[in-house]
């Protein structure tokens, strides 16, 4: 069976952050609300009331195609996609079919494989229908949500795993592009997936999987799209092109029953809004404002070898990767302890409920370096990484917070090591150490002291003493 | 136009209106009064007056609205059984800012449903009868309005024009009927009818009464993103015409016109000349393909807006229905009118797939021809002229059974409604059996104000 080529496409409709809906000025924001709480007559589409475009919403379409390395239109209009259905008030949804805002890019995976993009469109969210036996219930809280949709382009992806990195980068980049919430519990990224399976270069007939709300559901339904349609093609059948649902309990995808196949939306422009026009000044100027991207930091953050699922784990988070970046930027090799950190102590399940933003790149560094200069065990150095995610250290320098847990280690040989190399290479030092070194022994007295006194006190003389015999022999 | 102050007051307005309402409701041109808040108005306008307080350059005069205008006074109807019971929630844009300078409604007037038709006769509430002829209709869509004014019960009256609605039932009536440039007032509170033409205006008795409602109704509306900014902003007397040239659009001057009206324009004609316009003939071929090109435009505009019509929300909703499906066309069944339907049929079929292409891609390229056609013109001469429709009133019932003929009324006023161009309609004459005929003026986007100030010259100096 191994000779079929799975070709896979994906659509995202990904859920814009913006703080009012795109056209009718009512909270985006519908979480742990009543149903039909954030209703105005445009969203329930009372005669005579007109869409007014949110410009918040623009932006966050730009700031999502400059981080899928996608072309920006300049020029880009609405347009009106009709069909009937309780949870659409205007009996159409304003969409983008003809110039979407968002044009062709590329999505680099982490595996090295890359996603072409054929476009995005920036597009209203229909409200929420819920059925009880003989009636239903519409919430029209989401009606006019922005929704950016993002369709990939052909070649498209060959396998589940590749599709649920793609959704998971997805996921990333618009996290990173600040464009959305990213909360998949809640809707924010829905995923439809279309899968055929062929022998040959020419594409099999494909299914659309509709509305998977989660990485591994995406990759799980389409791991089973594919078995099914090699299982039907095999004894001979044919595949239907057809729109599936999927049920995460039976582990199955079967045809959506209500969805009538070939609809005819009879797409109009819609003459209520007029067309968008950007300039490449209103362009760049976001373009500048927008950080380091997840394939930056992968390239960055290669020198310092860490296995791929830490630096995964660290880049889902732009806030650690810029922190890890600045580190990096400060001394390289204090990095991979400080990317350590972040992977194993602060991203262990218990202690993601911190607020990341509370450390600092520059008190990080301090921290590894600590470390590295063993002033402090590598056991005090996370007990004190830890601290600096506490509000209440947030004036505190990783030294003071070290000293205050009573942490620091100068009696330690290797703190003390680092101290006595100093003082030995110091010149004032020059003539004792040379001294002690052809065995004039008095002189060690006038070494220990000044290991003393920069130590401030807190070293062990004997443990000077010996040290600095056994490196003088 | 009579305006309250110290000596005149408000209530006087506005019962004087009230009350030649019901002498004429033979004409049918309410289908709803609002009689009561009215007159609190009046008195409240009034009680101002007496404090000496700020009331407004429309304080106290009662005017009608277009049963399609959403406002808190009454139901908003439309002149449709769909909307029948339809309470809006919210004041449309032009209404407030003509209350806000204390105009006040005294009532809602007929319409065809939905705006659908030229004649009145399409509404669920029954027909409204010419000011001239209780034989003949008030034309339309607008007639309800056209009509109030003509008889004087109100002295303006607000309509709405998409692709003749204001200038052909001003005609009718012997009433100026002023359809502005597109996006020059808001569309905002106005049940939709074809969004890419709708236009706001009004009805009224001279120029310079036009000029003041529209200056006040005209202007940037953020919740409308196809207002446009403010320009309305002149006194008529400081406009004067740059190229003192106006074309006389031979096209609609042939076969298939009416020879009175045909007359009545070549009497316009000389008198602009009496007031030192020269007139020069000018031919528009592209014209003739104007109404082909607005029954692909203006149905596919209209089968969508009218989606929302779903009873789901508001309005009719059907008594009887099995499913969804039965729940929508029952519904849609019973609430639209047969031209509603027709309409949304027409609408539906060009934007089907396959067919997108052929009719409504292709009117809206013919469009821009024909907006380049009349630019061309209009870079020559400060206004055109030509008739607003090819006849006078007809009568009741005579088109009713043949729409086709019907839509050839709007022959020579949706030109203008498809460039977005202001076009005046200016009562200029009468038949020889007594019935109304207007002229039409058009001109240059924005350049409305110009429109009047050339019908007030002949207004007054001819």
């Amino acid at each position: 069976m191994s000779e079929y080529k799975a070709t896979i496409g994906i659509e995202c409709h990904v859920q814009l952050n913006t703080k009012t809906k795109l056209f009718s000025g009512v909270d985006n924001d519908a979480v742990d609300k009543e149903p039909n709480a954030c209703v105005s007559p445009v969203d329930y589409a009372l005669p005579g009331v007109l869409p007014v475009l949110n410009k918040a919403a623009i932006e966050k379409c730009v700031r999502a195609g400059l981080a899928m390395n996608c072309k920006i239109n300049l020029a880009s209009r609405f347009d009106r996609k009709h069909y009937y259905y309780p949870d659409l008030p205007k009996g159409y949804q304003i969409t983008q079919m003809y110039q979407p805002i968002v044009g062709s890019g590329i999505i680099h995976l982490p595996d090295g494989s890359e996603v072409k993009i054929h476009h995005a469109h920036l597009e209203e969210d229909a409200a929420k229908s819920t059925h009880y036996g003989d009636y239903s219930l519409v919430d029209l809280n989401r009606a006019g949500t922005p929704l950016l949709e993002i369709v990939t382009d052909l070649p498209g992806m060959h396998s589940a795993a590749q599709a649920r990195l793609y959704c998971e980068e997805l996921h990333r980049l618009m996290m990173y592009a600040n464009a959305t919430n990213g909360d998949l519990y809640q809707g924010n990224m829905r995923f439809d997936v279309n899968v055929s399976v062929s022998k040959t270069d020419k594409l099999g007939t494909r299914t659309e999987t509709k509305n998977l709300n989660s990485f591994r559901s995406v990759e799980r339904a389409i791991e089973y799209e594919i078995k099914r349609q090699i299982s039907v093609l095999e004894k001979g059948g044919e595949v239907k092109q057809q729109t599936l649902g999927w049920n995460d309990a039976t582990g199955k995808t079967s045809p959506q029953r209500g969805k009538e196949e070939a609809q005819d939306y009879r797409y109009m422009p819609d003459p209520d809004l007029p067309p968008v026009v950007l300039t490449q000044e209103y362009v760049d100027k976001i373009a500048a404002s927008m950080g380091a991207m997840p394939q930056d930091y992968r390239s960055k953050f290669g020198v310092l070898n860490l296995d791929d699922s830490a630096r995964e784990a660290i880049i889902n988070y732009p806030i650690l990767a810029e922190r890890l970046s600045e580190v990096c930027d400060k001394d390289v090799k204090l990095a991979p302890r400080v990317a350590n950190w972040f992977a194993s102590v602060l991203l262990a399940e218990e202690n993601l409920d911190k607020d990341f933003k509370l450390a600092t790149g520059a008190e990080l560094t301090e921290l590894s370096e600590m470390v590295e200069k063993k002033e402090l065990s590598s056991t005090a150095g996370k007990e004190v990484f830890l601290a600096l995610y506490n509000a209440k250290n947030t004036s505190k320098t990783p030294h003071a917070l070290a000293k205050e847990m009573n942490l620091l280690q100068e009696n330690d040989e290797g703190a003390l090591e680092a101290i006595i190399d100093e003082v030995l290479t110091a010149p004032e030092c020059a003539k004792a150490a040379e001294d002690v070194r052809n065995g004039e022994m008095k002189a060690i007295g006038f070494l220990v002291g000044q290991v003393m006194k920069k130590s401030k006190g807190k070293a062990n003389p004997a443990t000077v003493n010996e040290l600095i015999k056994k490196k003088l022999s | 136009m009579k305006i309250a102050d110290k000596n005149t007051k408000a209530v006087e307005l506005v019962r004087d209106a009230l009350d030649k309402a019901k002498k004429f409701e033979a004409y049918h041109c309410f289908i709803s009064m609002n009689e009561a808040r009215a007159l609190e108005r009046a008195r409240e306008i009034d009680k101002k007056i007496a404090k000496g307080e700020p009331v407004g350059r429309l304080a106290g005069v009662p005017f009608a609205l277009k049963d399609n205008y959403l406002s808190r006074d009454g139901n908003t109807t439309a002149a449709a059984r769909m909307l029948e019971d339809f309470a809006a929630p919210i004041t449309a844009t032009a209404v407030k800012r003509l209350e806000a300078e204390g105009a006040i409604v005294i009532g809602r007037t007929n319409l065809d449903a939905f705006a659908h038709g030229g004649s009145t006769e399409n509404s669920y509430f029954g027909v409204t009868h010419n000011s001239a002829d209780m034989e003949r209709v008030s034309g339309g869509s607008s007639g309800g309005s056209a009509v109030a004014v003509a008889l004087g019960i109100v002295p303006f009256a607000l309509g709405s024009d998409t692709g003749g609605s204001i200038r052909q039932p001003a005609s009718f009536n012997g009433v100026y009927g002023v359809k502005p440039t597109y996006g020059a007032v808001s569309r905002y509170g106005v049940v939709a009818m074809a969004s890419s033409t709708d236009t706001m205006g009004c009805f009224a008795t001279t120029a310079e009464d036009a000029d003041l409602i529209m200056k006040i109704m005209a202007g940037k509306d953020e919740k409308d993103s196809t207002t446009l900014d403010d320009y309305w902003t002149k006194d008529l007397d400081e406009i004067t015409p740059k190229k003192k040239k106006i074309g006389l659009i031979t096209d609609f001057m042939g076969e298939g016109v009416d020879k009175e009206v045909v007359s009545i324009v070549k009497d316009y004609a000389k008198k602009l000349e009496k007031v030192g316009f020269e007139i020069e003939e000018v031919k528009l071929p592209i014209a003739k393909y104007a109404l082909a090109i607005y029954y692909i435009v203006q149905p596919a505009e209209v089968a969508s807006n009218l989606s929302r019509y779903d009873g789901i929300r508001y309005g009719h909703r059907a008594a009887e229905f099995d499913d969804l499906a039965g729940l929508y066309n029952n519904t849609r069944d019973e609430g639209f009118m047969t031209e509603n339907k027709r309409r949304i049929m027409i609408g539906n079929f060009v934007l089907s797939s396959g067919f997108y292409d052929a009719y409504y891609l292709k009117a809206q390229k013919a469009r821009t021809l024909l907006i380049n056609g009349y630019n061309e013109l209009l870079e020559k001469y400060d206004a055109l002229l030509c008739p607003v429709a090819p006849n006078p009133a007809f009568k009741i019932g005579e088109n009713t059974s043949d729409p086709l003929k019907m839509y050839l009324e709007d022959v020579m006023t949706v030109p203008t409604s498809l460039t977005g161009m202001p076009s005046v309609s200016v009562p200029a004459g009468k038949t020889k059996a007594g019935l109304p005929v207007g002229v039409q003026l058009i001109g240059q986007r924005r350049d409305d104000q110009l429109l009047l100030s050339i019908a007030k010259t002949v207004e007054e100096q001819a």
